[in-house]
């Protein structure tokens, strides 16, 4: 009989007889895998992981893909999650593979993404001794992670390890970092199946107090001008949170917006939804937000890009705050009615208090305020002229409609990943997400790069489903080397880059904010992107006109492999509605013929 | 809207983690990074047999700030509790101080005559200086402190604010 276990066969009860094997650190972790549901890990390889390589090497249970860049391998990972909902997964070796993947974990942080990275480290008795691609990744991670482990002990590997999984998905979700020595992987380990006791001291607060929500629909019911403000946590909660909110929103009749985070927990192409708010939301949520008298806040965190200037946010409303996290409350916006618990739990208990309590808001009261609202969408703040003759410019509001409506002619299921900048907010207010888990940005950390290796971890994750990442091209070169990957797995990944040549953003804030001197924002010695594209194995196209903009997109959705579409558009283009910074939400910027007109104070400047 | 209190209050936050590596650290890194101030900090096992140490932290910030801090170090995974002691009612805070007093004659007398008034205990003698032991609260040990200023004062080490709920309760 074979002394070494089948790991192509590591399912957590086959071993009858497992406690008698002896496994290395770096199979037990394999198992631990294999027990969480682990399908797909991204990841890279170097010298202090190469025996938990080795143990990949022998088993099929898991797949392993390889990315070019450790901190592709964390954004994939949080793309995967964010689309599945499951924990994504990273390897990467010790040193600069661990400080590679560090902005990628703080993107998980500020985005609340259950991640759990493993990386290597030097053996227990080289550790401080400065040895070959040692760092001190817990030290470095700290500040970086929900929570990290140094694993120096083989008899914790397997408890740590299943820890991990159960702290980066549960309560306010997020990065988990495990890092381990060399010689516990090499080394024997005993395997422990996961624990179903509590954690000693972790518990997050799932279920909502019944008391703070009875007092939340009792403020709802009197409202006469209310507004739902839903986020991030929503989505966190699962497709049946959104399935709730819907009913919660429809069944009040109250008018829903959403953050960056949250599109798509309530659908964007509904009437009731208002669209984005906060610093390039739509004029009507964010005059809405000014304007009601109860604004209920769902999942959501009072960023500063939602808020504008503080003391001038819904100044007359009662605030009704509800998140899994009891440090989000009181943080930025001081609520009156805080409710700690899971966004769906609370949606849920909403409902049914909602059905309990007697009265109703004012129908009259409740009519006005969405004539009011109607009023202010009427304002058309998304609008732009769009020159049709084929010859035009292409505006790159236009090229993201296009692509949003050639898209659903196809009925296929659609995730949309982006980079950071002006085609973020452009993709945010002009493609439509009528479900959860489509939309896939960077929201907290706003890091350029995330959008290719976002969709490199969407399209794994749903091999059949249609795959774009609306780029910038300054954005999508900070992690272009992820075309090899897409290359190496055959990711049928649209790539649609607005290409203005410029840093939009930069530029935009730079003719704001500092008399239009164009400081290093130009993308100078730009490749040639169809180009670049053949040399990575996909197909390049490119449009530089209206004419060619629909055959290009077509052509794009048609092709059964990757697509990196260079869409030439207007350089000088802005990105509206605004709020500059320092502002308050009825403070708006509609166009570039209000630029003028808005002074920004010399506290907004100081602003980001 | 409720309007923010901006007055300063002073806290003394407990806190009872799991006594494991890296744990003071994560605490610590919490307050650098979100600029919360650290006046004093404590720390010691005190469940040997659960792994569990205690950290004492003196901040200050308006109310809201420190409702923030409890609500972050909380956040913590191996923080099982955090109370500030300051909100929870009547609590005994003392820290000790080791006060090096060098001089001789009529200030040597006065340090004496001083340090007895204060019970503090002289924990080293020489012909030329005392090591004064004194514990209390926080402005006691800075009134004697100050007073032996002119006296010879050479060094000071103190060991910052441990505390704890008066009356029956615990954190």
């Amino acid at each position: 009989m074979n002394a070494t276990p089948n790991l192509n066969d590591l399912k957590p009860n086959t071993h009858a007889h497992g406690a008698d094997i002896v496994l290395s650190g770096a199979e037990v972790l394999l198992r631990v895998l294999v027990e969480q549901g682990v399908e797909v890990i991204f990841g890279y390889p170097g010298g202090a992981v190469l025996p938990i390589y080795d143990a990949l090497f022998r088993q099929n249970a898991v797949r392993h893909i390889l990315v070019r860049h450790e901190q592709a391998a964390v954004h994939a990972a949080e793309a995967y999650a964010r689309s599945t909902g499951k924990v994504g997964v990273v390897l990467v070796t010790s040193g600069p593979g661990a400080t590679n993947a560090v902005t990628g974990l703080v993107d998980a942080l500020m985005d609340s993404i259950p991640v759990v990275c493993f990386t290597g480290q030097v053996g227990v008795p080289l550790i401080g001794t400065d040895a070959f691609q040692e760092a001190d990744t817990t030290g470095i991670t700290r500040q970086a992670t929900k929570h990290n482990y140094l694993v120096k002990n083989p008899a914790d590997l397997a408890r740590v390890a299943h820890e991990a999984f159960h702290i980066a998905r549960s309560g306010r979700p997020g990065p988990v970092v495990v890092d381990l020595p060399k010689n516990i992987t090499v080394g024997p380990a005993p395997y422990a199946p996961a624990s179903r006791a509590p954690h000693p001291s972790y518990r997050p607060r799932i279920e909502p107090e019944r008391e703070a929500v009875v007092r939340a629909v009792a403020a709802m019911k009197r409202a006469r001008r209310p507004l739902f403000y839903t986020g991030g946590g929503v989505i966190n909660a699962g497709p049946q949170a959104s399935e709730a909110l819907g009913r919660l929103v429809r069944r009040t009749g109250f008018p829903c917006t959403s953050t960056l985070m949250g599109l798509g927990a309530y659908p964007t192409t509904d009437g009731q939804f208002l669209g984005m708010l906060g610093m390039h939301g739509t004029y009507e949520a964010n005059l809405a937000t000014h304007g009601c008298d109860v604004l209920v806040a769902l999942g959501a965190r009072f960023d500063d890009r939602v808020t504008g200037r503080l003391d001038a946010f819904s100044p007359d409303s009662f605030k009704i705050h509800a998140d899994i996290e009891p440090s989000q409350i009181n943080k930025i916006v001081q609520v009156d009615v805080p409710i700690v618990g899971d966004a769906g739990r609370v949606i849920e208990m909403m409902l049914e208090e909602w059905e309990r309590q007697d009265g109703a808001p004012d129908p009259a009261a409740l009519a006005q305020w969405w004539r009011q609202i109607e009023a202010w969408r009427g304002i058309r703040s998304l609008h732009f002229d769009q020159d049709m003759a084929p010859s035009a410019i292409i505006r790159p509001q236009h090229a993201v409609r296009r692509l949003y409506e050639l898209a659903m002619e196809t009925g296929r299921d659609t995730f949309v990943s982006t980079e950071v900048g002006q085609h973020q907010m452009w993709a945010a207010q002009h493609f439509q997400f009528d479900r959860p888990n489509r939309w896939l940005t960077s929201g907290g950390l706003g890091t350029m790069g995330y959008g290719l290796p976002a969709a490199v971890g969407a399209q794994i994750a749903h091999p059949d489903a249609l795959v774009i990442d609306i780029a910038g091209e300054a954005s999508t070169l900070m992690n272009i080397q992820e075309l090899g990957t897409i290359a190496q797995y055959r990711l049928p990944v649209k790539i649609f880059i607005l290409n203005n040549q410029y840093m939009g953003m930069v530029r935009q804030w730079q003719e704001l904010l500092h008399g239009s001197r164009y400081s290093e924002s130009y993308s100078a010695a730009l490749p040639d992107f169809v180009r670049l594209a053949e040399s990575f194995h996909a197909k390049g196209m490119r449009a530089t006109c209206v004419g060619e903009l629909d055959d290009v997109i077509r052509a794009m959705l048609a092709e059964p492999g990757a697509v990196v579409a260079d869409i030439c558009v207007a350089q000088d283009e802005n990105c509206y509605p605004m709020i500059p910074s320092g502002a308050a939400h009825n403070q708006m910027l509609l166009g570039p013929e209000q630029e003028g007109e808005v002074k920004v104070s010399a506290e907004g400047r100081m602003l980001v | 809207m409720t309007m923010q209190d901006e007055t300063i209050v002073s806290a003394v936050i407990s806190i009872l983690v799991e006594n494991e590596s890296g744990v003071l650290a994560r605490v610590i890194g919490l307050f650098s990074g979100r600029g919360y101030n650290i006046e004093s900090l404590t720390v010691a096992p005190v469940e040997q047999s659960r792994h569990q140490s205690r950290i004492n932290i003196v901040t200050s910030g308006t109310p809201q700030v420190i409702e923030q801090i409890k609500a972050q170090v909380g956040r913590l995974v191996p923080v099982y509790r955090v109370a500030d002691l300051t909100q929870v009612g009547p609590h005994v805070a003392r820290e000790m101080a080791l006060v090096k007093v060098v001089s001789t004659g009529e200030a040597r007398t006065e340090a004496l005559r001083i340090a007895e008034a204060f019970r503090a205990r002289a924990v080293d003698t020489t012909a030329t200086s005392f090591v004064f032991e004194l514990t209390g609260a926080t402005d006691k040990l800075d009134s004697f402190i100050d007073l032996m200023r002119p006296l010879g004062l050479a060094e000071v080490s103190r060991t910052g604010v441990a505390a704890i709920i008066r009356g029956p309760r615990t954190i």
